[in-house]
């Protein structure tokens, strides 16, 4: 019996070798960290947080600047990040949730016609949209392919990375960018459709699920230009990996809307963080972490870090989500969903 | 996504049972007598060694009588074959029906427009090209692998013998890291395979490596060495050796751990998943394409692929159970 026991445990040593040796490099979506422990003694609540792919780098400094706070002691967080469609759609079919935070605001409709977030969930004054960002366009260091403007990704054999839009947030913002920017706005729709056309057709290759796999995608080595949010631009750079980012003179506002579940268990918790969020406070940790500030105060502290572009379109100037959404994205409908079918099949 | 991988990841040992037990030296005996009472009792018969290649203790239990217990005795009967069917049924088979339904949601002509759409065609060819090499460069290493394993002694064999169920060990996505931090982007050594088919090929190696040598392994512990002395004392070079008599031994037990590889690698997903760069027409394997379509909302479209892939493990299965039969048959004719 000496034998096998000697194999098995060599198995085992080597086994957990390979996992510790590996544990720092597991690629994750969904981290499902929880928060800070609770202080002793106070009365615990866990927040389940619902979120798109990027805005953990946000939430790892919000989450326990609000626990320092007298509604937030004792509040556990258990936090979970993917595509933000497909976090909508796991919501939606029954995932216990308390908080969500979208990319995109279809996103959240979709849980108000699921009755699970109050129509009225974007009264405030900030319509329900705690930060945004703008699109920008990330190259390999140094811009070796010289880009500046959106014309330039059409250049021949330039391979974009961009997520797929059915079920990223991040990617119908990176096409609604070129897609105002060439339309002037939605009036020249067929110009718009016809740059979106040969980008999709010709530059995308990969369909990565989220805008944080997009960006592990590039990293590994995929593409020469990667459309993302300047928050993840400005976080990746941080980060030293080496690439940079260009943000185009013409581009797109992002707004990135957070809701409450009305049937949540921990109803007065889950609004007391989301009403955090909008505090001067948590604003300016979330302009640290790279996300632009709604509260005009913070925002115009941080002009130099966020520099206005020449032109900004905005979701309002399409005519609203509900507009963009049938028209553009509907799955089998949408213009640009067609044309990004198309390209796929 | 496939019952037959799935099943696999249970149990670190592939089954033996789709591969004929190996001729016993007895059973070549001149008179052609078989000790054990024919066909029916061989595969009652407890295999003598253990996959790993050592010799089993005898199975407790199974050869002491057992005097209590009506109830077991019973099992042999309609219960016991009730319980399989049931258990069979709830684990396997309603599932599968489940999916099945699911992917004919829309009729035969939405099935088809499913399973025929360009992306999700590429996406079942580059699955089974590449688990096609994989299976072979298996079927030729891991004979070789288990060859030297079993008849040659040098020093860290009991090492190489753990790390071959390595594979086994970890977890798949696991293997999925170690290999892009070899073979990724600023290769250390290199040599960048990521995003490529060879990057495909490389993980799905790692992953099926155990399943050849271990169904090789026991047989060659088993093969009577003293036939192939007797071959070579008539003259007959170490190829024809290895040709006549060694191979049509070990014939069965190769193809039954190259079929499993196969199986398994076609509906492999954790180890491709960093590595294979997921590139639409290819990179991207089936299983990838599925998780794509469910994550944009499209389950007929996953649904559907998902049954294209059943039935492609389940012929493989199914012809793997045929010709190990017929290569059974004819062993036993010749003896």
């Amino acid at each position: 019996m000496r034998r096998p026991s000697i194999a098995i445990a060599a198995i085992a040593v080597t086994a957990t070798l390979g996992l510790t040796a590996c544990a720092g490099g597991g690629a994750s979506d969904s981290a499902a960290a929880a928060g800070t422990a609770a202080a002793d003694g106070a009365t615990t609540s866990t927040i389940n947080l619902y979120a798109y792919a990027v805005p953990k780098v946000g939430f790892d400094v919000v989450i326990p600047a609000f626990q320092k706070t007298k509604a937030g002691q004792g509040v556990q967080f258990q936090q979970s990040y993917g595509a933000s469609g497909d976090q909508s759609r796991k919501v939606a079919a029954g995932a216990e949730a308390d908080f969500v935070n979208f990319s995109v605001e279809p996103d959240i409709t979709r849980l108000v016609d699921a009755g699970l977030v109050d129509p009225n969930w974007n009264a405030n004054e900030h319509k329900g949209i705690p930060f945004g960002s703008v699109v920008t366009i990330v190259v390999r260091k140094g811009n070796p392919k010289g880009i500046k403007d959106w014309d330039d990704l059409l250049k021949p054999g330039l391979e974009v990375v961009t997520p797929n839009p059915f079920s990223s947030g991040s990617a119908k913002w990176n096409l609604l960018a070129p897609y105002a920017a060439k339309s002037n706005g939605g009036v020249d729709k067929a110009a718009g459709l016809a740059y979106v056309s040969a980008l999709v057709k010709d530059h995308v290759k990969v369909q990565p699920k989220s805008g944080r796999e997009a960006t592990e995608t590039f990293l590994q080595g995929s593409g020469d230009v990667l459309l993302s949010y300047e928050n993840e631009a400005l976080f990746i750079e941080k980060n030293g990996d080496p690439v940079e980012h260009v943000t185009p003179p013409t581009t797109f506002k992002i707004e990135n809307p957070a809701a409450v579940l009305k049937g949540s268990k921990n109803l007065a918790t889950a609004t007391a963080f989301n009403d955090y969020l909008y505090t001067p406070e948590a604003q300016k940790l979330l302009a640290e972490a790279g996300f632009r500030p709604v509260d005009p105060t913070v925002a115009q502290e941080y002009t130099s870090k966020f520099p206005a572009p020449t032109k900004l379109w905005t979701i309002a100037d399409l005519g609203g989500w509900k507009t963009v959404d049938s028209t553009l994205f509907k799955k089998d409908v949408g213009d640009i969903a067609k044309i990004y079918d198309q390209a796929t099949q | 996504m496939t019952p037959d991988t799935d099943q696999q990841r249970r149990g670190p040992y592939p089954e033996t049972d789709a591969a004929p037990l190996p001729p016993r030296p007895d059973a070549t005996a001149p008179d052609g007598i078989r000790p054990h009472g024919g066909d029916a009792a061989l595969p009652d018969t407890p295999p003598d060694t253990l996959p790993t290649g050592r010799p089993a203790e005898p199975p407790r239990g199974t050869t002491r009588p057992r005097r209590h217990g009506k109830g077991l005795r019973r099992l042999r009967g309609p219960l016991g074959i009730g319980i399989v069917t049931l258990w069979l049924s709830v684990i396997v088979l309603l599932p599968l029906a489940a999916l099945t339904v699911a992917a004919f949601d829309e009729g035969l002509a939405g099935f088809w427009e499913a399973v025929t759409a360009p992306a999700a065609l590429a996406s079942l060819w580059v699955t089974v090209l590449v688990s096609a090499v994989v299976a072979l460069v298996n079927a030729v290493v891991g004979t070789l692998v288990a060859w030297v394993l079993v008849r040659d002694e040098f020093r860290g064999k009991r090492f190489v013998n753990a790390v071959i169920d390595l594979p086994f060990a970890l977890p798949t996505i696991v293997a999925s890291i170690v290999l892009l931090s070899l073979y990724g982007p600023n290769s250390p050594i290199g040599v960048e395979l990521n995003a490529t088919r060879w990057g495909l090929v490389v993980a799905l190696l790692f992953v099926t490596l155990p399943f050849v040598v271990r169904s090789v392994q026991p047989v060659l512990i088993e093969a009577d060495h003293e036939v192939e002395e007797a071959a070579a004392s008539l003259g007959a070079t170490t190829w024809t050796t290895f040709r006549r008599i060694v191979l049509p031994t070990l014939a069965p037990a190769i193809l039954s751990g190259t079929g499993l590889a196969f199986a398994r690698a076609i509906g492999e997903y954790g180890s491709v998943v960093l590595i294979g760069g997921n590139i639409p027409r290819e990179t991207q394997v089936a299983s990838q394409y599925i998780q794509q379509q469910i994550e944009i909302d499209r389950p007929l479209n996953a649904a559907a692929v998902s049954v294209a892939l059943l039935a492609i493990a389940f012929v493989t299965l199914l012809l793997l159970r045929v010709v190990s039969s017929r290569s059974q048959r004819r062993e036993e004719r010749d003896a």
